[in-house]
C-alpha cells in the first residue's frame, strides 16, 4: 500500500479534500447519477429484499466453511491445469507474482482492474522488480497516467471529471491526437487506441476476481469495458491475485449474486461483460494459469464476530455511493485503497492499527443509509461501533468519558453538570474539544429548565 | 394511560422546550406522564463512541428508574434506538421505549393532537428515527393534521445532516459541510421552521442557521404538537 504512505488520519485528509470544490462538484455530480441508477433497478425488483438475504446467506456459508471451500477451489484450479499458490501476506504475494513474470520471460504485464492488487501494491513491487504494470480498466488507467490514487472501488477515477481526463491524455499519453476533446467517445477512442498496442504485445497479464467458484474451480470477473476480457484471453500467462474471502461454494449461487452485484454497483441490470475460466484449455486461452490465494489479514477479520462481516463485502460500492461523508470527502481521505464505509472497516482490520487506520471507524456519522444499501447486508455500522471499541482512543478522551459516566450515574452529579453546560452554552466560544462545535455553529439558549418546570407544577 | 417520560440528557440540559411539550400533548390526550426524576442517561454517545463497558452501567441505570412502567415514551429517536437495539444485549433487558410520534400514532391511535401552528414547517427525517425506528410518514401524518400548518417537502430529505453524535467534534469539518448541504435545503423551502424528532440533529443544523443570523429556527415535533 506503499503509495498511500504518509497521509493523515481522516479528519485532517477530509479537510483538505472539502476545500476543493472541483472535487466537491465532481463527487456530488457523479455519486448522485450513480444512486439514481441505483434506486431505479432496485426498485423494479420486488424481490430485493429476498436477494439481500440470499447474498448474505451465501457469504456467510463461504466463510463459515471457508477451509473446505478454499481447498475445494484449489483442488478443481490444479485439475483444470492451473496452479494455486498460497499467500500469507502482501510481500509474499508480490513475490510471487514477480517470479511468475519473470519466469515466463516478461518485462510487461497488462492489468485487469482488480482491489485485491491494488492492495498489496503489486504494480509498485513489479516495478521495483523491474517489470511494468499497465493498468487496462479506462478508470485505473486514467489514475495511473496521472500517478494519483484511486478514489473509488469501482469508478477510481471519479475524483476526476472529463476535462481534467483530457488534460491528462494530452499530457501523459504517448502519440495522443493534440486536439482531443472532452467528448467522452474520444476520450474512450484514445485510451483504446493507447491501449490496443499493448493487449496484442501482452504475455502475461494479471487479473482479480470478483467470486472464485469451490465447486468447479472456475473464477468469473465481471466488467464494463471488455478490456479485461481482452486481458484474460489474449496473453500467454494469466495471474489471478484472489482475496481468499472471494470464494463461494457452487456456481447457482452467481445466480443471486450476478444479480445483486450490478444493479448495485454500476446501477444497470445485467453488466457488459462477465467472464468465467477454469484452469487452461489448450488452444484456447492462456497457456498457464496461476492463482494466488491472498490471506494478507483476512484470517484475523475472520475470527473476530463481527468484523468478519466485512468479508461479505462484493466490492460493488454502493455503500459509497450513498455515504454522506464519502460525498463529500471522496475516497482519497480514507488513506488506504478501500474507501468509503466498506474502507472504514476493513482496512483497520487488514492493516491493523494505525494512526490513520485508527481514525477510519469514526469516519462515519452512524446514519445507516450503507446498510440499506448493502447488496449483502453488511451492518456496517454495527461493524464501525464494534471497531471503534477497538482501535486506539486519543489521550485523555477515555479519562473524558469514564468521567461523564461517572457524572451520570448519580443524580445529584448530572444536577451539577447541569446547570454547568446551561451556563457554557452562553459561551460564544467553548473551550477544549468542544471548541470545535463553536467555530462554525451556535448552542441553544435554554430557557426555565424542564425540572423547574415540571416541580412547580406538581406542586400547586 | 400512565406513561413514562424519558427525558434524555441532552434535552434536560438544553432542550427543556421538547419534555414541556410532551408533557402538554400527553396531559391534553388526558394521560398521566411520570418523570422518574433519577434519569440521566442513556449511554448513547458512551456505546457509539466505543465506550461499551462505561455504557453498560448507565443501561442498568436506566433500566431500574424505569421499572415498573409499561410505557416509557422520549422525545428522542436516536436515544430510542439505542435502548431497543442495543440495551438486550448490554443488560439483557429493554424496557419499552417508544419514541414520541411513534407513541402517538401505534399506541395511542391519534393523529390529530388538536394543535394549531399557522407556519410553513419543513421537516427533517433524522437518521435513527428513519432507518433504526422505521418512523416513516407518522411524524409527518402528526404535522399535516396541525391547523393552519403548511408542511412543505426537503430537499433530499433522507440524506444524513452530519451530526453524528461525536463526530460532530471528531469530524468537525466534514460534519459541518454535510450540515451546510441540509441547512441549504432547508432554507430553499422558504420555511420558517425546521422541524425534527431529535434534538441533536436539530442542535447542529439550528446552530447553522442561528450562526448564519438565517431567520429560520428549529423546533421538536412535540413542540409544534403542544402548540394551540
Ligand atoms: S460493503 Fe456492501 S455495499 Fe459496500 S462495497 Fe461491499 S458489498 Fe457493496
Amino acid at each position: 500500500m506503499n503509495v498511500w504512505l504518509g497521509m493523515p488520519p481522516f479528519p485532517e485528509a477530509a479537510r483538505q479534500a472539502l476545500g476543493d470544490s472541483q472535487l466537491r462538484a465532481n463527487l456530488r455530480a457523479a455519486t448522485a447519477t450513480i444512486r439514481t441508477k441505483r434506486a431505479a433497478v432496485v426498485a423494479e425488483r420486488d424481490d430485493w429484499e429476498q436477494l439481500r438475504e440470499a447474498g448474505r446467506a451465501i457469504k456467510d456459508r463461504a466463510l463459515r466453511d471457508l477451509d473446505t471451500y478454499l481447498l475445494q477451489l484449489e483442488a478443481q484450479v490444479t485439475d483444470a491445469g492451473g496452479t494455486v499458490h498460497w499467500a500469507r501476506d502482501a510481500d509474499e504475494a508480490n513475490r510471487i507474482v514477480a517470479g511468475l513474470v519473470r519466469a515466463a520471460g516478461a518485462t510487461e504485464v497488462v492489468k485487469v482492474k482488480s482491489m485485491a492488487t491494488q492492495e498489496i501494491g503489486l504494480n509498485e513491487a513489479l516495478a521495483a522488480a523491474g517489470i511494468t504494470a499497465l493498468e487496462t480498466d479506462l478508470a485505473e488507467l486514467i489514475v495511473q497516467l496521472g500517478h494519483d490514487r484511486p478514489s473509488h472501488i469501482l469508478v477510481p477515477a471519479i475524483h476526476r471529471n472529463r476535462a481534467q481526463i483530457r488534460e491528462l491524455f494530452r499530457r501523459e499519453m504517448p502519440g495522443v491526437d493534440p486536439d482531443l476533446t472532452d467528448d467522452p467517445v474520444a476520450l474512450a477512442s484514445a485510451a483504446r487506441a493507447h491501449l490496443r498496442r499493448a493487449f496484442l504485445a501482452a504475455r502475461v497479464a494479471v487479473s482479480g476476481a470478483n467470486f472464485a467458484v469451490a465447486e468447479t474451480g472456475a473464477l468469473v470477473v465481471v466488467e464494463s469495458e471488455g478490456n479485461g476480457r481482452m486481458c484474460l484471453t489474449l496473453p500467454e500467462v494469466l495471474i489471478s491475485v484472489v482475496g481468499i474471502e472471494k470464494v463461494i461454494p457452487t456456481t447457482a449461487d452467481l445466480a443471486v449474486l450476478l444479480q445483486l452485484l450490478p444493479r448495485s454497483a454500476t446501477g444497470e441490470r445485467m453488466n457488459p461483460y462477465t467472464s468465467f475460466w477454469r484452469g487452461t484449455t489448450p488452444g484456447d486461452g492462456p497457456r498457464e494459469f496461476h492463482l494466488v490465494l491472498l490471506d494478507n489479514g483476512r484470517t484475523t477479520a475472520l475470527a473476530d464476530e463481527i468484523g468478519r462481516d466485512a468479508l461479505r463485502c462484493i466490492r460493488c460500492s454502493a455503500c459509497l455511493n450513498v455515504c454522506p461523508v464519502y460525498e463529500r470527502t471522496g475516497g482519497h481521505a480514507y488513506g488506504s485503497v478501500y474507501p468509503g464505509p466498506i474502507g472504514a472497516i476493513l482496512t483497520p482490520q487488514l492493516r491493523g492499527p494505525d494512526p490513520v487506520a485508527d481514525s477510519l471507524p469514526y469516519a462515519s456519522t452512524l446514519c445507516g443509509a450503507c446498510f440499506d444499501a448493502c447488496p449483502v447486508k453488511i451492518d456496517i455500522p454495527r461493524a464501525l461501533v464494534h471497531l471503534r471499541g477497538k482501535v486506539a482512543h486519543p489521550p485523555g478522551e477515555r479519562a473524558a468519558m469514564r468521567a461523564a459516566a461517572w457524572v451520570m450515574s448519580r443524580p445529584p452529579r448530572f444536577a451539577v453538570a447541569r446547570l454547568a453546560a446551561r451556563l457554557g452554552a452562553r459561551l460564544a466560544r467553548l473551550p477544549g474539544p468542544w471548541r470545535r462545535w463553536t467555530e462554525a455553529r451556535d448552542l441553544p439558549t435554554p430557557g426555565e429548565s424542564f425540572r423547574d418546570w415540571w416541580d412547580a407544577r406538581e406542586r400547586p | 394511560m400512565r406513561v413514562g417520560l424519558f427525558l434524555t440528557c441532552l434535552n434536560d440540559t438544553l432542550f427543556p422546550g421538547a419534555g414541556k411539550a410532551v408533557v402538554q400533548v400527553l396531559e391534553r390526550l388526558g394521560h398521566e406522564v411520570v418523570f422518574p426524576p433519577a434519569q440521566t442517561c442513556c449511554g448513547q454517545a458512551h456505546f457509539n463512541t466505543g465506550y461499551r463497558r462505561e455504557c453498560v452501567p448507565l443501561a442498568r441505570k436506566f433500566a431500574k428508574d424505569f421499572a415498573g412502567l409499561d410505557h416509557v415514551v422520549s422525545p428522542s429517536a436516536s436515544c430510542v434506538a439505542m435502548v431497543r437495539e442495543n440495551y438486550r444485549e448490554l443488560v439483557g433487558e429493554s424496557p419499552p421505549v417508544y419514541e414520541f410520534s411513534e407513541f402517538l400514532v401505534d399506541v395511542l391511535g391519534v393523529t390529530d393532537v388538536g394543535a394549531a401552528f399557522p407556519h410553513r414547517v419543513t421537516y427533517h427525517p433524522t437518521c435513527h428515527g428513519l432507518r433504526l425506528l422505521d418512523l416513516g410518514d407518522r411524524p409527518t401524518a402528526l404535522l399535516r393534521a396541525v391547523r393552519g400548518l403548511r408542511l412543505v417537502d426537503l430537499p433530499d430529505a433522507t440524506h444524513c445532516c452530519g451530526f453524528g453524535g461525536t463526530f460532530a467534534l471528531k469530524n468537525a469539518d466534514t460534519s459541518v459541510a454535510m450540515g451546510t448541504d441540509k441547512a441549504r435545503n432547508v432554507l430553499g423551502t422558504g420555511a420558517e421552521v425546521l422541524a425534527a424528532v431529535d434534538n441533536s440533529c436539530l442542535m447542529h443544523i439550528g446552530g447553522l442557521l442561528s450562526r448564519w443570523r438565517s431567520g429560520t429556527r428549529v423546533l421538536h415535533v412535540a413542540e409544534i404538537l403542544a402548540a394551540t
